[in-house]
């Protein structure tokens, strides 16, 4: 076989240099803290380098039939008897696009990590090398998603990236004391860790009936267009198999990238340490379960679920809109930074998956890459932050620390919390650097929404069905998506206003200064990317901007499943038509609306210090104080769950251990009273027994003794008038032989009693040393004896031979 | 390829795998090592019947099948082992083998 080298086949070996910094560092380096993050970065770095290479030749590869993807020569994987997994790179325009980004992302934010965990401070982490493994190993496990080509291995790296979650999150498991959202780091990471994996049990089940009917996983048998007409032919449960699949694999990309029921785990993330928060939410994990989507689109093109709709919105479009929508509402009254951000990201996740549902390919795809660019930079933007906070509050300390004795001070001393947005302010002159990253980071993030609404009016699906796009304001989901746009322009604007504007609210706030530039540089190349990257996704009708550069984006991602062409034909035809562009025109409206409402409220004039947050002032004074309480509850759905989900576990595992042993002293369980009642049973039937014996068969014996004395008492006096000269010589010869019979039970049997009482005791005090109740003695004693019997054995058999 | 290699190396890992695992048991203080000690031993044993499957009965995948089963079983023990490790900190503040002896007569 002649082995052609294309350079995309240097894929495959991208997730292979973060895991080998893992191993490394995990197994050799994790003394030396240098060369721990050093290796980690290099690997990173190798990852990037070999990631730019495939994603230029990606670029440049023609389009060939089936669209632009390559796939690999496949390596035999996993071989079960008949069945064989085959293990191969794929990488089509989307993966380009995301190996293009995650390693750039995961470098910047390796990098950053080093200025945020300063290695040679005196209290430094004691897991520090250990920290950096885990986000290796976390990139690989992305990057393994990424490219891999089929969906077997991409579940693998997956479940790598869940665990990697965990880990990571429980990175500051010593802190006990309740952080902003009443939840310990090592609480946050469990509970990200299961509902992950509840997501997880679909995935799998959707894998296993996607095997059963295909009898392969990967990308090239699963998505071509026979196997998809015939899962979607198929019927399953009512309906299609294809529906079954999508609607399963779909669960596990909700539980992954926080989609509402499952978003629950994603805002208690920020109980972690805020690089770990960078990954997770923007270059790594919750993007993994968009991109899951993105990956089965064909799969949720064919299934039905698109018809199986909720008020004519498809139901992932649904899903994906509901999200965004409540979770920006969320997002708008956080007070803390990371939190606020970790809603915004479910609620930017939610317009992807809405995105994806109404058949937006190449706006999910824009909408997920750039999403991850600006969360990153607004992520590391937040840490800055917080370390500038915590250095501010340090100082405070130090140098004013008996001045601040009056109320104030002694309610900031309280509650002081370096995340918490209401002690910040006027930080615009003090972290000049973070805070012009954060503009650009914000700005981005609050035109997102509008590039994504705009593609929907163009959208594959909307026209592919025929839904005229007039009746676009008729769709739920649309105005969902519009007024979540107003939304996130408008919690952007109340983030930036009320961190950087105005004057300092605390001491902290006041003393802080501007972090090390290993901290803001990588702020400052994610800005530029941002910056430059955006020009690349903006529709060739946005007003204004659109057109003046070739929409190289949508051609070259949209080529995945063939739009590309189509979306060339409409920009040569020229123009679009004018209602069409009423959607971005809402959205434009509705953004610009949120900013604002944003300035007005805490722009215009800044808060002062002890002042309480606008939002909720105007709330409460609007009497909608209940609703401010219950968007800061999160809409009581963790609640909900607590109470239902996790006590009623915890009731089950009561019941059951009242069930088996009783809670209360002197109270006894099922079980245990079953077994104790065994025991009582027995000793009720030996009384029983007992009492047979002394009373009954003791009163028989004492009346048969009481006959035989009469009959004896009548044979004596015979016999003491007839026989007694016989008898008592008899007699004397008996008690001759009596006496040489007691002699024998004295001396012979009892010394044979004794005797084996003796040894039996002699042999136990001679065990008893090796009683010594550790359980490795036992262990070894056993083992000796096996071995003693394999070798008594073999030479047995030996013999015989 | 795989063929290149002779069983008896894969009989011979195992067997190393499954004394040092053994060693472990016995000889370690730790009842967390000794858990994973004991972990060991059954991956030996799966290489074990891995080996031999492949070697022997490559037709079905009766040994992988094992080899899962086994895994289920370990995950089983490892919960509980893991379990008894807490329960025995909670108790006795300790993981330390030699300091648990209740079972001396």
């Amino acid at each position: 076989m002649v082995f052609n080298f294309n350079l995309l086949d240097l894929a495959c070996f991208i997730p292979l240099f973060p895991l080998l910094a893992f191993v490394a560092v995990s197994l050799y380096a994790h003394r030396d803290r240098k060369l721990s993050h050093s290796l980690v970065i290099g690997g990173m770095l190798v990852a990037l380098l070999l990631a730019q290479i495939v994603f230029w030749r990606a670029v440049t590869l023609p389009v060939g039939g089936g669209g632009r993807a390559y796939e690999s020569v496949n390596v035999h994987w996993l071989v079960a008897g008949e069945e064989r997994l085959t293990l191969g790179v794929y990488v089509d325009p989307a993966a380009a696009v995301m190996l293009f980004i995650v390693p750039l992302l995961c470098l910047t934010i390796f990098i950053y990590s080093v200025g945020y965990m300063p290695f040679d401070a005196p209290q430094v982490d004691p897991r520090y090398s250990r920290f950096f493994a885990y986000l290796s190993l976390f990139a690989a496990g992305m990057l393994g998603i990424v490219v891999f080509n089929n969906l077997l291995a991409f579940f693998i790296s997956w479940e790598i990236m869940g665990t990697c979650a965990y880990l990571l999150l429980g990175s500051w498991r010593e802190k006990a004391c309740p952080g902003f959202d009443e939840i310990t780091p090592r609480e946050a990471g469990l509970k990200a860790f299961v509902v992950t994996k509840i997501g997880a049990l679909f995935f799998m089940l959707g894998l296993a009936l996607l095997y059963t009917e295909v009898g392969s996983l990967a990308y090239r048998d699963i998505f071509n267009p026979e196997t998809l007409k015939r899962l979607a032919s198929t019927p399953f449960l009512g309906t299609s198999t294809a529906t079954v699949i999508a609607l399963l694999l779909f669960g596990g990309a909700a539980a992954q990238s926080a989609q509402f029921p499952l978003h629950v785990w994603l805002p208690d993330t920020t109980e972690g340490p805020t690089p770990v928060l960078a990954m997770i939410h923007a270059a790594t994990m919750a993007s993994a379960g968009a991109f899951l989507v993105v990956r089965a689109y064909p799969l949720f093109q064919a299934a039905e679920v698109g018809v199986w709709a909720i008020g004519g919105v498809p139901f992932v479009a649904f899903v994906g809109a509901v999200t965004a929508l409540g979770a920006s509402l969320i997002a708008v009254v956080q007070h803390d930074v990371k939190g606020m951000f970790a809603c915004s990201t479910i609620s930017q996740l939610g317009y992807v998956i809405a995105a994806l549902g109404i058949g937006a390919y190449t706006a999910g795809v824009f909408h997920l890459v750039m999403h991850a660019f600006c969360k990153t930079l607004l992520f590391l933007g937040a840490g800055s932050v917080i370390r500038g906070m915590e250095r501010g509050r340090q100082q405070t300390h130090a140098y004013e620390f008996e001045e601040q004795e009056d109320a104030e001070g002694e309610r900031e001393e309280r509650s002081f919390d370096p995340r918490d947005m209401i002690d910040m302010g006027g930080l615009r002159w003090r972290m000049p650097r973070t805070f012009w990253a954060f503009l650009v980071g914000g700005a981005a993030l609050s035109i997102l929404p509008l590039i994504t609404i705009s593609f929907w009016s163009t959208s594959e699906r909307v026209q592919g069905v025929g839904v005229a796009s007039v009746n676009v304001l008729s769709r739920p989901d649309f105005w969902m998506l519009i007024v979540a746009a107003g939304l996130t322009a408008f919690y952007t604007a109340r983030q930036l206003f009320m961190i950087f504007a105005g004057p300092p609210r605390t001491g902290a706030a006041t003393h802080t200064r501007e972090s090390a530039p290993s901290l803001t540089r990588p702020l400052v190349i994610l800005a530029v990317f941002v910056v430059c990257l955006f020009w690349l996704g903006i529709p060739a009708d946005f007003p204004l901007i659109g057109g003046l550069i070739p929409n190289w984006f949508h051609d070259f991602v949209g080529s995945a499943i063939g739009a590309g062409a189509q979306s060339t034909a409409r920009l040569s035809g020229g123009g679009i038509a004018a209602h069409l562009q009423f959607p971005l025109m809402m959205g434009l409206a509705f953004a610009l609306g949120g900013l604002l409402v944003g300035w007005l409220v805490y722009g215009l004039k800044p808060m002062r210090a002890g002042e309480m947050d606008r939002l909720e002032a105007g709330m409460r004074k609007l009497h909608l104080g209940w609703l401010h309480t219950g968007l800061r509850k999160r809409l009581y759905i963790d609640w909900v769950y607590r109470k239902t989900f996790v006590d009623g576990s915890i009731w089950l595992a009561d019941a059951l251990d009242r069930f088996d042993c009783g809670r209360e002293e002197g109270a006894r369980g099922v079980l245990d009273g079953l077994v104790n009642g065994v025991g009582s049973a027995g000793m009720v039937l030996s009384d029983a027994v007992a009492w047979f014996d002394t009373r009954v068969l003791d009163a028989l014996v004492n009346r048969l003794a009481w006959v035989f004395g009469g009959l004896s008492n009548v044979a004596g006096w015979g016999d003491v008038h007839m026989m007694d000269a016989s008898v008592n010589w008899m007699g004397v010869a008996a008690r001759q032989v009596s006496t040489g019979l007691e002699f024998f039970d004295l001396r012979v049997i009892d010394g044979v009693v004794n005797g084996i009482g003796k040894t039996v005791r002699s042999l136990g005090g001679w065990i008893r040393p090796i009683q010594t109740g550790r359980v490795q003695r036992y262990l070894l004693i056993a083992v000796v004896t096996i071995l003693a019997l394999v070798l008594t054995f073999f030479m047995i058999l030996q013999l015989n031979i | 390829m795989i063929y290149g290699i002779p069983l008896e190396w894969y009989l011979i890992l195992a067997a190393v795998l499954f004394c040092i695992g053994i060693y472990g048991v016995l000889a370690r203080r730790n009842a967390v090592v000794t858990l994973m000690c004991i972990e060991l031993m059954l991956n030996a044993v799966n290489i074990n019947l891995l080996a031999f499957w492949r070697y022997l009965e490559p037709g079905g995948a009766l040994g992988q099948a094992f080899v899962v089963f086994v895994y289920v079983v370990t995950i089983a023990a490892a919960g509980v082992g893991l379990a008894l490790i807490v329960a025995l900190w909670r108790t006795h503040a300790t993981v330390n083998l030699e300091d648990v002896n209740r079972l001396a007569g």
